[in-house]
């Protein structure tokens, strides 16, 4: 990108120095998303890559070029969507005394507080269970940490970015996701900052294919359901993701976006639906006076959905063989709520329940759908509606399996809500 | 899925105590001779079936035996009027409140006692069932809801014309009817009740449900009474329609500011549903929120619709069930999903008779052994109500009441009809030229000049029957109906489909035999047949002296002439009533000189001096002057050259139209003056079919099937059609498959001011159809 090499001019300083001396073979730049074993023996190992970082001077021409095209710290990258920002940050751990010394006091400061916290203000989260430790990007090894905060927080974000005078790092700030539009001219007026926008798609894609890449070691970024239509024996199971396409993309975000992939560079966005995550806590909090995420989700373990939806078995006293309906099915959403006393009946856990288990198999409907009519046989669901959301997982692998007669497979990926900014990351670091 | 079944006992109790606005003789019609009982009872909405006969009389004209001819006066054929008995199907659909006070009415009306059964459906049957069991007295037999709602969807889409119609809200009309399909599958039925269901049909007996989705009507009503503490679904649609669901709903445009530019994702775009209420620090408008409720669900079923429609690769997509039902607000909201998901690939079609299907069905259950699907079925606009006002801004609870009685009347016509084999493309195929119901300006000038010809047709009708006293008591009750039809049309074009001159010729001649009137123009007819027959010899024989050139142009100009005298046409009819001297020889004089408004005849006579046709069907118009020194002459001519001629007329009176009874009679008197049409007779060259209709206009979709049997059989290259009402207010622009002659003679001046002509112009439209040479009928010559 122009305007890296731009910025560095301007700042005058090498701040980034030592790094650049570093060898690097091309396998380990970021973008070769396929990580060979080579790499990630000294992505695990920060120590034996900086050993080598000066016993080879003669590729000290190379080690240039990429210092070229490495941008300076702090490396973020931004997805900032309806309901939630996601934004990933990569701590440098390789870090020299000498590169210690020259770190500017705001960036060490920045480094500082997101490591040392989990927590930021009254709403920022870091999901320190899914930080992914010793990873090597561009030449540099570090962890990446993954870290959430409601989307009308931003304001407070912007301010403490303000605080932080985090614009006197001249960093490029790469965001993704509807928010990088709405909200660039606030963070160019309140926090100075300059955003680098980029398509939510692509970042997504990216991101995941990144993120399934580097964890091929360890605990496994992709798994599902083995045994779905049996609840006793429904357990989680890991999936190695090679050769994957082509594949259903299922992005439930606040809404939905459904995508057909077919290599890393093509892809299509075949529908999206306006009933997604959003609308679930939209009602839920209508519903039951909730207001948050963790709180509806709590309160939908609890209830009965039956009691609030009709089932065939309501209307057909059994199953509809006529067309093979079976009993258990749900015949009418909220159906059961037409009648008055029925509607006095119910608990507010009932009714999340139901909100739950009415948005996910509509989802997984129109899943299916998109599935046949693309002919693909393998979905990957993702985005921040399944976080801690088991009962949403194993409603969409029941549904895929058992409306598919077992030819469809859900997916679900550990990091489920962050690819967007992964793949913002990586395009800060490796632009396309 | 079944509809949800509300019966609050509060409410029952409160509207129990209603009585039924109209007399319920005018509702339950011919219950006399009722047998075969059908009920769909739904949530809210009760429709009952039953079969009956009517009787009525038939005007029919029979000649004089030969014996008792010298007796009788000098008149060429007798007239009378007989009974006759039809079928007839009969649907009302009433509120559930009324069950009982209804199955009263008809225990006590219920004269014929062969009924055991009544076939029953819809999800309130068994609630019912007992007390159907003790008031009727008849054993309820419960049927499958799809099999009926399937079976009584492909009666309507069979026998309706202009049953399914596209909805669109902000065109002139909101309503666009579509053309009958000659082959009504296969189609995607979405019948959204509480859930919904998506049901391929592939032929009669042939439908599976594809699949289907548990958010539907139910979610709406349920969800929504939860949200805003509204009990009624109708009073939820009505908070839907003032709503703003932006307020509600987080829209493309409150994630990125704007449009998300790279996927066409406008910024008005729904991203999530609800996804602004996630705050429990907010309240939202009960408006609000229905109207968020009602695009969620909308758009939700209009995309999986449209999932399925792909996979299985049909385009025509019907929406039905309890959610759409006449409700203009769901119908908008579907109609939008529908176009944004397909991006105006499929359209959302609606049915006129949506909420009679489940009934429909049931009965056709259980006439199975009466085999009503071999029979060809007509709505009679007399007996039906037609749509009701669907205006948005109607306050449901009068909507309610103006709806609270609707009724559906078919009946069973004698022949079954079919497609004109010579239809270019049947499935696009228009009859009418005009839709009044998208015209406004065509439309107020007609039903103005229906209104003002309707004294005219009271006296006619009147006088047609001057033996019987009550007739004046009778033809003041049909103006009555007929007077209120054109009202509710004004107000309402949409009430039978779309609105024509067709139809309103139509709905009057279905009220005029309502009141039983059904011939009030025998004795004017009998009248000019027997005039006109006097002059036929001297005609032929002036025609015959002259050149072949100007014998042709004289017969073209006799079948205009002829056609002047028509007193459908309201400047004739007035002069021909002051003036009965009025003749043939001045309504030549009165015919515009060539060049013609429309003229082709050049062409014309170019093809005369090739080859002759093959067979040529002709579609004739009036009685009188225009049949038999008109079209007589012309198609003697035709046989002489070698050309079989086949002679359609309607098969029941309109107007002053020559029936089939009455040109059998006339041709067999001019074979006994003409050898030549006596040679074409006796030799089958010159053939007499009935059309199936009895209408002043002509469907070309609809014909009797023997005469689409004899097209083919003689492998017709040649069809005329005469006269205003078959050729220019209907088929001006149809399109047929061989050469086509149009003659017509326009008799009312806005019509003519309409066509650029004047008073009197001439249509003469000769076609032949592209890619087939003007001769290519040469390969068959004359025997």
């Amino acid at each position: 990108m122009a305007f890296n090499g731009h910025q560095r001019e301007d700042e005058g300083i090498d701040e980034d120095e030592t790094p650049t001396k570093q060898p690097r073979s091309e396998k380990e730049m970021p973008g070769c998303f396929k990580t060979e074993p080579h790499n990630e023996a000294s992505a695990s190992a920060g120590r034996s890559t900086s050993e080598r970082r000066t016993s080879n001077s003669t590729m000290r021409h190379r080690a240039d070029s990429v210092k070229k095209t490495r941008p300076p710290f702090p490396w973020f990258g931004m997805d900032i969507g309806g309901t939630l920002v996601k934004l990933v940050y990569f701590e440098p751990k390789d870090i020299t005394a000498e590169e210690e010394q020259e770190e500017v006091e705001n960036l060490k400061s920045i480094r500082r507080y997101l490591t040392s916290n989990t927590a930021y203000g009254k709403t920022g989260i870091r999901d320190v269970h899914l930080e992914l430790q010793d990873l090597t990007l561009c030449g540099r090894t570090g962890n990446l940490h993954f870290i959430r905060f409601p989307t009308h927080d931003l304001p407070a974000f912007l301010q403490m970015g303000r605080n932080k005078h985090f614009s006197s790092l001249h960093t490029t700030l790469c965001a993704t996701g509807g928010g990088a539009y709405k909200f660039e001219s606030d963070f160019r007026t309140m926090a100075d900052l300059q955003l680098h926008k980029l398509d939510e798609l692509d970042c997504l894609i990216r991101g995941v294919l990144y993120i399934d890449s580097v964890m091929s070691s360890g605990p496994s970024e992709c798994y599902y359901f083995e045994n779905p239509t049996d609840p006793d024996h429904c357990v989680q199971k890991p999936y190695t993701l090679e050769n994957p396409y082509p594949l259903l993309l299922v992005n439930i975000g606040s809404g939905v976006s459904i995508l057909a992939v077919y290599s890393e560079s093509n892809y299509k966005r075949v529908t999206g639906t306006s009933l997604g995550g959003g609308t679930f806590l939209g009602l839920c909090c209508l519903l039951t006076g909730c207001s948050t995420f963790e709180e509806a989700l709590e309160m939908a373990s609890q209830g009965e959905s039956t009691r609030v939806d009709k089932l065939v078995r309501d209307i057909y006293g059994g199953d509809y063989e006529r067309f093979g309906l079976p009993g258990w099915a749900v015949a009418s959403s909220f159906g059961n709520m037409m009648s008055k006393e029925k509607r006095e009946s119910v608990s507010k856990e009932d009714l999340a329940r139901a909100t739950l288990v009415t948005i996910t198999n509509n989802i997984g409907s129109i899943t299916r759908m998109c599935a046949l009519n693309e002919n693909i046989e393998r979905v990957v669901f993702v985005g921040n509606f399944l976080r801690v959301n088991t009962l949403s997982m194993k409603l969409l692998a029941y549904a895929m399996d058992y409306w598919s007669k077992g030819q469809l497979k859900a997916l679900f990926l550990r990091h489920e809500g962050y690819f967007g900014a992964v793949g913002a990351l990586l395009e800060l670091l490796h632009p396309s | 899925m079944a509809e949800f079944v509300r019966l609050d006992s509060s409410t029952s109790r409160h509207t129990m105590d209603k009585s039924i606005t109209l007399p319920p003789d005018e509702i339950f019609r011919n219950l006399e001779n009722a047998k075969r009982f059908a009920i769909d009872i739904g949530g809210s909405l009760t429709k009952l079936a039953y079969y009956s006969t009517v009787q009525h009389k038939v005007a029919k004209v029979r000649s004089f035996d030969k014996a008792t001819k010298e007796a009788a006066s000098d008149k060429l054929y007798e007239i009378s009027v007989q009974e006759e008995v039809t079928a007839r199907l009969h649907f009302i659909k009433f509120e559930n409140a009324y069950i009982e006070t209804c199955l009263d009415f008809i225990k006590d009306h219920l004269v014929n006692t062969e009924t055991k059964v009544i076939k029953a459906t819809g999800g309130g049957a068994h609630k019912f069932k007992e007390l159907i069991e003790r008031k009727l007295g008849l054993k309820v037999d419960k049927e499958d809801e799809m099999t009926c709602l399937i079976k009584g969807c492909n009666f309507v889409l069979r026998n309706i014309p202009h049953e399914a119609f596209v909805y669109a809200k902000h065109a002139d009309s909101e309503f666009r009817f579509q053309t009958t399909q000659p082959d009504i599958f296969p189609y995607l039925l979405v019948n959204i009740g509480s859930g919904v269901s998506i049901v391929k049909v592939e032929s009669e007996d042939k439908f599976e449900r594809i699949g289907g989705s548990s958010i539907g009507g139910g979610t709406f009503w349920g969800l929504g009474a939860l949200l805003t503490k509204t009990k009624r679904f109708d009073e939820l649609l009505q908070l839907a329609s003032k709503g703003q669901h932006t307020s509600v709903d987080m829209l493309v445009k409150d994630i990125y500011g704007g449009s998300y530019g790279s996927l066409g994702l406008t910024g008005d775009l729904i991203a999530s549903s609800f996804g602004k209420s996630a705050t429990a620090d907010k309240e939202f408008s009960k408006e609000d929120m229905a109207k968020s409720l009602l695009h969620m669900i909308s758009n939700d079923i209009g995309q999986l619709a449209c999932l399925y429609a792909k996979l299985h690769n049909l385009s025509r997509v019907y929406f039905g069930g309890f959610f759409i039902r006449g409700h203009p607000v769901t119908m908008h909201t579907i109609t939008y999903s529908i176009n944004f998901f397909t991006k105006g690939e499929v359209q959302a079609l609606f049915l006129r008779h949506e909420g009679y299907l489940g009934a429909i069905g049931a009965f056709l259950k259980g006439a199975e052994e009466d085999n009503p699907n071999q029979y060809s079925w007509g709505e009679n606009y007399a007996g039906s109500s037609g749509l009701m006002s669907v205006s948005p801004d109607m306050n449901p609870m009068q909507r309610a009441r103006s709806g609270t009685f609707d009724m559906l009347e078919m009946d069973r016509l004698e022949r079954q009809l079919v497609n004109l084999p010579l239809l270019q493309d049947p499935s696009s195929y228009i009859p009418d030229t005009m839709d009044l119901t998208e015209d406004a300006l065509a439309r107020e000038y007609w039903l103005y000049c229906f209104e003002e010809a309707l004294d005219g047709v009271v006296k006619r009708a009147v006088a047609s029957q001057p033996d019987m006293p009550e007739a004046a008591e009778r033809a003041e009750k049909f103006r009555q109906k007929y007077r209120h039809k054109l009202q509710t049309l004004r107000h309402q074009p949409f009430a039978y489909g779309s609105l024509t001159v067709r139809s309103l010729l139509d709905t009057r001649e279905h009220c005029l035999n309502e009141f039983n009137f059904p011939d009030p123009y025998s004795k004017i007819k009998q009248n000019e047949n027997d005039i006109a027959l006097k002059y036929y010899q001297k005609a032929v024989k002036s025609l015959e002296e002259l050149s072949w050139e100007e014998r042709q142009f004289a017969l073209v100009r006799g079948v205009l002439a002829g056609n002047v005298f028509d007193w459908g046409a309201k400047a004739v009819s007035d002069v021909l009533e002051s003036d009965p001297e009025f003749g043939f020889e001045q309504a030549k004089r009165q015919l515009e000189e060539r060049p013609w408004l429309v003229d082709s005849y050049d062409q014309w006579l170019e093809r005369l001096r090739g080859p002759p046709h093959k067979c040529a069907l002709f579609f004739v118009d009036n009685s009188g002057v225009d049949i038999i020194l008109g079209v007589i002459p012309f198609v003697r001519e035709l046989l002489s050259r070698g050309t079989e001629v086949v002679l359609a007329s309607n098969s029941g009176p309109a107007l002053n139209d020559v029936t089939n009874g009455e040109l059998q009679i006339l041709t067999e008197r001019i074979a006994a003056m003409d050898p030549v049409i006596q040679a074409g007779l006796r030799e089958d060259r010159l053939t007499l079919v009935q059309s199936g209709s009895s209408s002043p206009c002509l469907d070309l979709s609809r014909l009797d099937k023997v005469l689409a049997q004899v097209v083919r059989e003689r492998q017709t290259d040649l069809v005329i059609i005469e006269g205003m009402g078959r050729a220019i207010h209907t088929n001006y622009y149809a399109m047929l498959s061989c050469e086509s002659l149009k003659m017509a003679v326009i008799k009312n001046s806005w019509l003519a001011d309409r066509l650029g002509g004047k008073l009197f112009s001439v249509v003469f439209k000769y076609e032949v159809p592209a890619g087939k040479p003007s001769q290519g009928s040469a390969a068959v010559t004359p025997s």
